[in-house]
């Protein structure tokens, strides 16, 4: 990988993608632009609903259509734009070069078939090896998310939730990705195996130079994995910069208002602090900053027009006016 | 002992076993489980992924059978109850299910979904009185009218686990099994529901049992916690104690791996576990937590601990509480180079 390429391993602009409901034309996102570099572990957080999954089904080219399209936009892995290969093309990448892990381990799953063929299916999918050898690798990726080997012929029903969520893990490790987009892969699962999967996904970046995308609502995961993060609000990145200033600094309200959200492990509250009002109607986004009728700092200027990012600070973008007049914050 | 101890709890369960039949023997799910939930009360309850807690939350309202043992609901158990006072229960006790997306029949509508309760137990007198009951209950759990005819499939995660929520609350249980109820949502949601929660138990005296691994939600949320492992309950005691003196082994390597919201804590004492965790199909007989225990001995290999009160209202189930062997917390072999990948 050259300089260049490495700074733009993944470049997604301008992208929209709708669904068609009988309620209306779902914007789920709507003007997303976000890049990430060889390597880099990004954390995608943001509102239930603010479009991360879908953001990720559009980069692994799965928007089930109908109801769902891409209305515009262009996604390039290494160069070269998704949305324009042929749909062989897209199925190579998939699994082989991309692979996601994907929020609900359930319809990810078959079944009615052992789990360690769904694992030595992804292989065979991808590579040349014998039988034998097949299910050995099945059976050590199975091992690798802490799961015994012997329970690989069960079924998925006979296995937990968190389970099932590593077998998930399991089947998307198989091939060594070069990017990994895991969807919510450690919420079904204990803070100690939590640990070791994010162990797991930290060697990989070292050893395969792994590019990550890890949606996630837990802000301590992200904290402790991500190099940088980007927020998102109703079908748009609001907020980025690398997990240190993000973290020190929040610059956007919704952002602040997610951090105060949170329940802390030394203080003994009642109420937890939450952000007023509803995130808004997806089938009929407003004009101005999506976030303005929650947002305790907005004037009326807010709801005229979408503000653009701005650099707050070196490096940290966030998309809102009030930043600008702020000069700085 | 045959009845339930006098103890005031809404919620008491004995000696409770579940046990699957799988291709290599039992799977003990839930071994010999005692705990009461009394009237009120939050019981948090945390674990191991796999190690029961699912099993248990189904078994305590009765969607699966006990392999042994008894849960007294109100004073009375629950698997002896005839055909009317289960019926009675089913309106009493209600779950809401780990996942949001295969509990929820993908061909029926929101309303639809959080009408079923009602429809089952003729709660309302018509349809006018029905609508306008999921109108109250979306408003509740923060679903947007305009989602009143949407289908499971096309909302988000966490849309779909606030409709379990909706579901689960629109009969007025006195008894709620909370199964990983706010982890698919953002935190500014999950802190809305919390402080639902909250305020339900105080304006009616809900009594919860609340599954998750979030321990900040856990700390936050319960008055006591349940710390499972392996299908047994291994320690137990009020939410903010455990926090502060952790006894079992287990309890304190799940602390020291929370991973902190911040970027400027540095992380001081992870415990990381090493060893296998044994299979729950024929487990072995003495401390189910020896093998990756750090602080093991002898007697933890032939002699498996009960719980046992340690302080007041502090109980654990180790023979020797407390006493973390620090020389044991090296960095384990790598996942990829124990895989030999
Ligand atoms: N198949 C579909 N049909 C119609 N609408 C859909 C479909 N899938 C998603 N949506 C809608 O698109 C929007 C974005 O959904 P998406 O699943 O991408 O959100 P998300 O950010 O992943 O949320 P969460 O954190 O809750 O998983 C939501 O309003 C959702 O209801
Ligand atoms: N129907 C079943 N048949 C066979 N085994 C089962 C069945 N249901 C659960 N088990 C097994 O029982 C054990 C406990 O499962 P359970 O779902 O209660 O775990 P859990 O503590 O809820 O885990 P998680 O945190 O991952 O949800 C697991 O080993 C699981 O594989
Ligand atoms: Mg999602
Ligand atoms: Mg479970």
């Amino acid at each position: 990988m050259d300089q260049q390429q490495r700074e733009n391993f993944l470049e997604i602009r301008d992208l929209y993608v709708q669904y068609h409901t009988d309620t209306g034309l779902v914007k789920a996102v709507d003007g997303l632009n976000l890049s990430l570099a060889g390597g880099e572990t990004l954390g995608l957080v943001g509102e239930t609903g603010a479009g991360k999954t879908t953001t990720a089904l559009a980069v692994m080219q799965l928007i089930a259509s109908p109801p769902g399209r891409i209305a515009g936009g262009s996604i390039f892995l290494q160069g070269e734009n998704l949305l324009k290969k042929s749909k062989e093309e897209q199925r190579h990448i998939r699994g082989g070069k991309i692979a996601m892990i994907f929020q609900d381990p359930m319809t990810s799953l078959n079944p009615v078939l052992p789990v360690q063929e769904q694992i030595a299916e992804m292989i065979r999918l991808h590579r040349k090896a014998d039988a034998d050898e097949v299910l050995k690798k099945a059976r050590d990726m199975l091992s690798l998310v802490g799961i015994r080997p012997e329970r690989g012929s069960e079924y998925p029903h006979q296995f937990s939730g968190g389970m099932k969520q590593r077998v998930v893990i399991a089947i998307a490790l198989a091939c060594n990705p070069t990017l990994l987009i895991a969807d919510e892969p450690t919420t079904a699962l204990d803070v100690t195996i939590q640990a070791q999967v994010l162990e797991l996904m930290r060697e990989l970046r070292q050893h395969f130079n792994t590019s990550t995308i890890l949606i996630s609502h837990d802000l301590g995961v992200v904290a402790e994995l991500c190099d940088s993060v980007a927020i998102m609000y109703a079908g748009r990145i609001v907020e980025k910069a690398d997990t240190k200033n993000l973290f020190r600094r929040p610059l956007h309200p919704y952002t602040q208002g997610l951090f105060r959200s949170v329940p802390d492990l030394t203080g003994n509250v009642r109420r937890l602090d939450t952000i007023a009002g509803l995130p808004p109607d997806p089938t009929n986004l407003p004009p101005g900053c999506c976030f303005a009728s929650r947002c305790n700092i907005a004037e009326p200027d807010c709801s005229r027009s979408r503000p653009s990012m701005i650099e707050g600070e070196t490096g940290h973008f966030a998309a809102c006016f009030k930043l600008g007049k702020r000069g700085g914050v | 002992m045959n009845g339930p101890a006098d103890s005031g709890a809404l919620v008491e369960i004995r000696g409770l076993k579940k046990y699957f039949t799988v291709p290599h023997g039992l799977l003990q799910a839930v071994d010999d489980v005692n705990l009461s939930v009394a009237g009120g009360e939050t019981l948090g309850l945390v674990g191991e992924s796999g190690c029961g807690k699912s099993t248990l939350g189904r078994v305590v309202i009765r969607l699966l059978d006990a392999t042994e043992g008894s849960v007294f609901f109100d004073k009375e158990d629950i698997f002896l109850y005839n055909k009317k006072a289960l019926r009675n229960f089913r309106k009493r006790a209600q779950m809401v299910f780990q996942d949001p997306y295969s509990s929820l029949n993908p061909r029926f509508s929101v309303e639809q979904l959080i009408a079923e309760p009602l429809h089952i137990h003729r709660v309302c007198v018509n349809e006018r009185e029905t609508a306008a009951k999921v109108k109250t209950l979306m408003d509740i759990v923060g679903l947007a009218s305009r989602l009143t005819t949407s289908f499971p499939h096309e909302l988000d995660g966490g849309r779909r686990q606030r409709i379990g929520i909706a579901r689960a609350l629109a009969l007025n249980p006195e008894f709620i099994v909370l199964d990983e109820p706010v982890s698919a949502l953002d935190v500014c949601i999950q802190a809305q529901i919390l402080n639902l929660l909250h305020d339900l138990k105080d304006e009616f005296r809900y009594t919860y049992l609340f599954i998750t691994h979030d321990l900040s939600v856990i700390r936050h949320i319960s008055d006591r916690i349940a710390v499972m492992y392996l299908g047994k309950i291994i320690e137990l005691a009020d939410h903010l104690e455990i926090f502060i003196h952790p006894q079992h082994p287990y309890t304190q390597a799940l602390l020291s791996a929370i991973p902190l919201p911040n970027v400027d804590i540095p992380r001081a004492g992870r415990i990381i576990l090493e060893g296998d965790v044994p299979s729950p199909v024929n487990p072995p007989a003495g401390c189910r937590f020896y093998s990756r225990c750090p602080s093991r001995w002898d007697r933890c290999l032939g002699e498996a601990p009960v719980l046992r009160e340690l302080s007041p209202d502090h109980f654990l189930a180790c023979h020797f509480p407390g006493r973390v062997d620090k020389a044991k917390h090296i960095r384990p072999r790598t996942a990829l180079e124990s895989a030999e990948l």
